[in-house]
């Protein structure tokens, strides 16, 4: 299963915390010292998944790459790591995303360097463990463990009111998490009363199909076992995306977080919500999937709209940036839950899309406050003419995040909109008017700040972009444009997985839609306990 | 009962009798040793509870009654022994350079802790009420002893008092439960309780109030909601140490009887106990987490949050049978090592005047040690259950009873509950990352023993965390026979 015969995974996954663990040896003073060795260790990690798509067999939904070890087994858990194409870009996105988040946090970090990078390295190792993980305990460990230095990454190194901002992050996010913990629950216990096999294996735990019958009336819908745990899953990913209502950490989030944090919780940390559903909302649960297709698709709509609307009136702009995301997010999820072909392709390409285009936006607003402390757009205006090279490159970028054909955006957003229209015009009707809004409040925001007389005294000495930044932009522009214009390769490696999860939802738990075996079958033991199913309630004599 | 003494018995029983030779040991060497070098009491203590370690693991696997069937030899014991034990050992450590600390280092303050930790050695292998009632007093007189300890301090004497007469009223409370059930089967033993019980006999009124009497004296003993008034100012009054031992040893063994009374001697009524304890988690867990949020005081910060663990706990003995109360038992010793590893912090910051028991002594520590703050961070993601740590695979556990049981309102309610408790853990960790302002405190300097403690608990709950395997195999073999 494993084509390079090498733990390739564990190695991507575990460079950032073996540097995290060396830069922790280094001296506090080093300062030059502790930057270079998180640039080294984010670089061979990023070198390191390069092998990835060059090796990937894109024939085949089944995971590669795959490590299997027995961890745990009396409780059943299995140190499982695969990549499959629903996940390939996705890592490739993080490794790519945390060397630019090194380098931009160059210079603008300055105070208590040695833990910052720790946090940051720590931070790679759990996105990327997350992407990794096919086992739900493993999943569950990393989806956790990104929480922290996250938390620390806004609290300690944050703007203003980061306290706040850090531990709403932390509680919102928790709070998901526990949640989706019980429905694991739910799905290991009832798979392990089906089978006799108690395991947190995911893919075997597809083999099953759970119940879908009504249990129970709320408010005229009925609620299946299936729909109980879809929607505690749900209540998780729905807070990391975040869907609309659950939407209110992100800007402060994003507002007070350093640049680097922002970049990352934009970029990757984002597409987790999104990733879980796909991945384990989508194939386990098909019928509770296409029970909830209303509700998600208003809600998606009511994101896209609220969002670009919210984003007309914002004075900050890094806070004007975060509701874009929520209104880019419900795009996304609009996609997905168009469950077709297209829809599905348009939202995973749309994921990597937006984690480039709205990670380079927060670099750009970073830039800016670095040299001017400040986020305000009113502060701001005419900087083309002092910075013209920032200007371009603000310009590919907001023309990428329109969605303007020949760049990303447009191939992302182009898919979902035929995915979408396919099910429903009226869903793409409307999906089309937050593209308008879109490219309104963009255009707006670039015609503040970059167009017009330069009257701010204050702006009047800017420097414009010194070559350390311009790496952290120009490798982002030059993916930008590979996408926009060269899309296949990557459409082409996520086709074979986004075909089995569409057979998965369409016909059901026919045998047509088996998941690929797991990997592991065979080789780890499972946990053996009271084989017959226990009856809730009943007396244990 | 009538048998006569039997010299074979007192062997089952040598480890107990190890350690209350050596606790009179230490009584009678503080006459000798003078003060100021008493340090080696406590060395010395720690070395009989080793040595008593030592003597119990031939006991490993092995089912043994003795004394007439009154006392019990089992896994199910073993396991809580080897838990007091490690916990008072460790207890032991931390208080060396404390009592050093505070001018008031002497020995029967070990010798205390050695005799209180005999106690629940004897609750852990009691099989008759009243040895079980023995062994509930010993260790509660200790403690009130302990809790009052620093005689000349206000706080500490409104502690023992408050505990004192609280515990007096639990005690009464629990001798009434165990009088009636006698009064009911004639028989003292839990089995022979067990099968005096006909179907007659459990519909009786009187039994179900026996039953509430024992769960509500045990509640107290265990600090469940309602019962759990006199916790904070125990807590916050008691020497630090004292107050390490009431949370993670004499909490555990109150819950160590309770689940061997219940289990044992009143299997029939499962169904309405079970009910009672769903009562009673619910409310343990979420007052316990909702009142800690409004603390200022580390130490009563700590009391409610051992509260609310106290709370997760009994979701396992709800759900009842070989998973919940396996989940119980590994709760028990992921639950001491991280309450014990957080006491060890708040002794670690007791430097001079600084008592470290204000949220804000923890301000700036990440500057002021860096190691110190990272075990700190760790025991506290532990206790708000984030993995991969310790707490994480025991909630895990835990929950996953309630759920394979169908208590999927309490699964939900509980893990509500974790995400409250992680807002208050995280209130020391932003003081100790996030606040600038190192306070002109002195340097740490930790004792070498508290590194121990420190270094101890840390690494267990991280290994706990990352490779639980063996820890759950050690729980579940350890219920075997129980019932």
């Amino acid at each position: 299963m494993n084509v390079l015969q090498f733990p390739i995974l564990s190695l991507i996954a575990y460079l950032p915390l073996l540097g995290a663990f060396l830069i922790l040896a280094l001296p506090k003073e080093s300062k030059g010292g502790i930057r270079w060795s998180a640039l080294a260790f984010t670089l061979a990690s990023f070198a390191a998944s390069l092998w990835l798509p060059a090796y990937f067999d894109a024939s085949t939904p089944e995971m590669q790459f795959v490590e299997a070890f027995s961890w745990i087994p009396t409780i059943g858990v299995t140190y499982l790591f695969g990549l499959d194409g629903i996940s390939l870009w996705l890592v490739m996105l993080t490794t790519f995303l945390s060397v630019i988040a090194v380098i931009c946090s160059w210079e603008s970090i300055t105070m208590r360097l040695k833990e910052y990078y720790i946090f940051l390295l720590l931070l790679e190792t759990g996105m990327l463990g997350v992407f990794f993980s096919l086992d739900f305990f493993l999943f569950y460990v990393f989806w956790e463990v990104m929480l922290v230095p996250m938390y620390f990454l806004i609290g300690v190194w944050g703007s203003e009111r980061r306290l706040y901002s850090a531990i709403k992050f932390f509680l919102y996010t928790l709070f998901g998490s526990v949640i989706m913990l019980l429905g694991i629950l739910a799905v290991y216990y009832y798979h392990g009363a089906q089978t006799g096999a108690y395991t947190f294996d995911v893919l075997r735990l597809m083999k099953v199909s759970y119940p879908s019958t009504p249990l129970f009336t709320l408010l005229g819908v009925p609620f299946s076992f299936q729909d109980l745990v879809w929607l505690s899953f749900f209540m998780s990913f729905a807070i990391k995306v975040p869907m609309f209502p659950f939407h209110t950490w992100l800007p402060d989030a994003h507002t007070d977080a350093p640049t680097a944090g922002s970049v990352i919780l934009a970029g990757v940390l984002l597409k987790m919500g999104t990733y879980g559903f796909i991945r384990f909302n989508l194939p386990m649960f098909p019928e509770a999937t296409k029970h909830f297709v209303p509700m998600m698709m208003t809600l998606s709509i009511i994101a896209i709209i609220y969002g670009a609307m919210v984003c007309m009136v914002q004075p900050d702009m890094k806070r004007l940036i975060a509701y874009s995301s929520v209104s880019h997010m419900g795009f996304i999820t609009l996609g997905m839950f168009a469950l077709n072909a297209q829809g599905i392709q348009g939202s995973i390409i749309q994921m990597v899309n937006h984690g480039l285009s709205t990670g380079a936006l927060f670099l750009i607003v970073g830039l800016i406050y670095d040299r001017r402390h400040t986020r305000l757009i009113s502060e701001l205006g005419g900087l083309s003419k002092q910075m013209p090279v920032y200007a371009t490159l603000f310009a590919i970028i907001m023309l990428s995040s329109m969605g303007l054909p020949g760049l990303n955006g447009f191939i992302g957003e182009f898919l979902i909109l035929v995915g979408a229209f396919k099910v429903n015009y009226l869903w793409a009707a409307f999906a089309v008017s937050g593209i308008v809004l879109g490219a309104a409040y963009m255009l707006w925001l670039y015609q503040r700040t970059m167009f017009g007389a330069l009257e701010n005294p204050k702006n009047a000495a800017l420097q414009d972009l010194s070559p350390r930044e311009m790496t952290t932009l120009v490798p982002i522009v030059i993916m930008c444009f590979w996408i926009g214009l060269y899309p296949s390769p990557f459409l082409s490696r996520m086709e074979a997985s986004v075909n089995f999860i569409l057979a998965r939802i369409h016909q059901g738990q026919a045998a047509t839609a088996q998941p690929p075996p797991s990997p592991v079958e065979g080789v780890v033991p499972v946990a053996q306990r009271h084989p017959v199913a226990a009856l809730p309630g009943e007396p244990s004599r | 009962m009538t048998q006569a003494f039997n010299m074979a018995d007192l062997s089952t029983a040598l480890p107990e009798v190890v350690l209350s030779l050596v606790a009179m040991v230490i009584l009678m060497l503080d006459f000798i040793v003078p003060k100021g070098r008493r340090d080696w009491l406590g060395y010395l203590s720690v070395l009989g509870v080793l040595l008593t370690l030592m003597v119990l693991f031939p006991q490993w696997g092995a089912t043994q009654s003795a004394f007439s069937g009154q006392y019990l030899i089992d896994p199910f014991a073993l396991f809580f022994k080897i838990v007091f034990l490690a916990s008072a050992g460790l207890i032991i450590l931390m208080s060396i350079g404390y009592l050093r600390n505070e001018g008031a280092d002497r020995g029967e303050f070990y010798a205390l802790i050695l005799f209180a930790t005999l106690g629940m050695m004897l609750m852990a292998s009691a099989v008759d009420l009243l040895i079980l009632y023995i062994g509930l007093e010993t260790m509660s007189i200790c403690i009130y002893v302990l809790a009052g300890f620093f005689k000349r301090e206000r706080r500490s004497n409104e502690a023992a008092l408050k505990y004192l007469l609280m515990g007096g009223f639990s005690s009464a409370i629990i001798l009434y439960g165990m009088v009636m059930l006698y009064g009911l089967t004639g028989a003292t033993g839990l089995k022979e309780i067990a099968s005096a019980l006909t179907a007659d006999t459990l519909s009786n009124p009187a039994l179900i109030l026996a039953m509430v009497m024992l769960a509500a004296g045990f509640g107290f003993k265990i600090a469940a909601v309602p019962f759990h008034m006199w916790i904070p100012d125990v807590y916050e009054g008691a020497p630090t140490p004292i107050t390490a031992l009431l949370a993670a040893a004499s909490e555990i063994a109150g819950l160590a009887i309770l689940l061997r009374v219940f289990l044992v001697a009143i299997p029939g009524l499962q169904d309405r106990w079970a009910l009672l304890f769903y009562v009673l988690s619910l409310l343990t867990m979420t007052v316990g987490n909702v009142v800690a949020i409004a603390q200022s005081n580390i130490k009563r910060m700590l009391a409610y949050s051992s509260i609310a663990h106290i709370g997760y706990l009994l979701i396992g003995v709800v759900a009842g049978r070989e998973l919940g109360i396996s989940a119980t038992l590994l709760y028990t010793v992921v639950y001491a090592l991280m309450t014990l590893g957080a006491f060890a912090m708040v002794i670690l910051l007791c430097v001079g005047e600084v008592k470290g028991e204000r949220i804000d002594d923890f301000t700036g520590l990440a500057q002021r040690s860096p190691m110190a703050a990272a075990a700190m961070l760790i025991l506290l993601l532990s206790l708000a259950g984030v993995p991969p740590t310790a707490g994480f695979v025991g909630k895990l556990y835990l929950f996953g009873a309630a759920i394979e049981r169908g208590y999927v309102l309490l699964a939900l309610i509980a893990v509500v509950n974790s995400a409250i408790s992680l807002f208050y853990y995280m209130k020391v960790a932003v003081a100790m990352y996030m606040r600038d302002l190192p306070p002109a405190g002195l340097a740490l300097s930790p004792s070498r023993p508290l590194r121990v403690v420190l270094f101890v608990t840390v690494v267990g709950t991280l290994a706990i965390g990352i490779y639980p395997g063996p820890f759950l195999d050690l729980a579940k073999s350890s219920i075997a026979g129980l019932w």
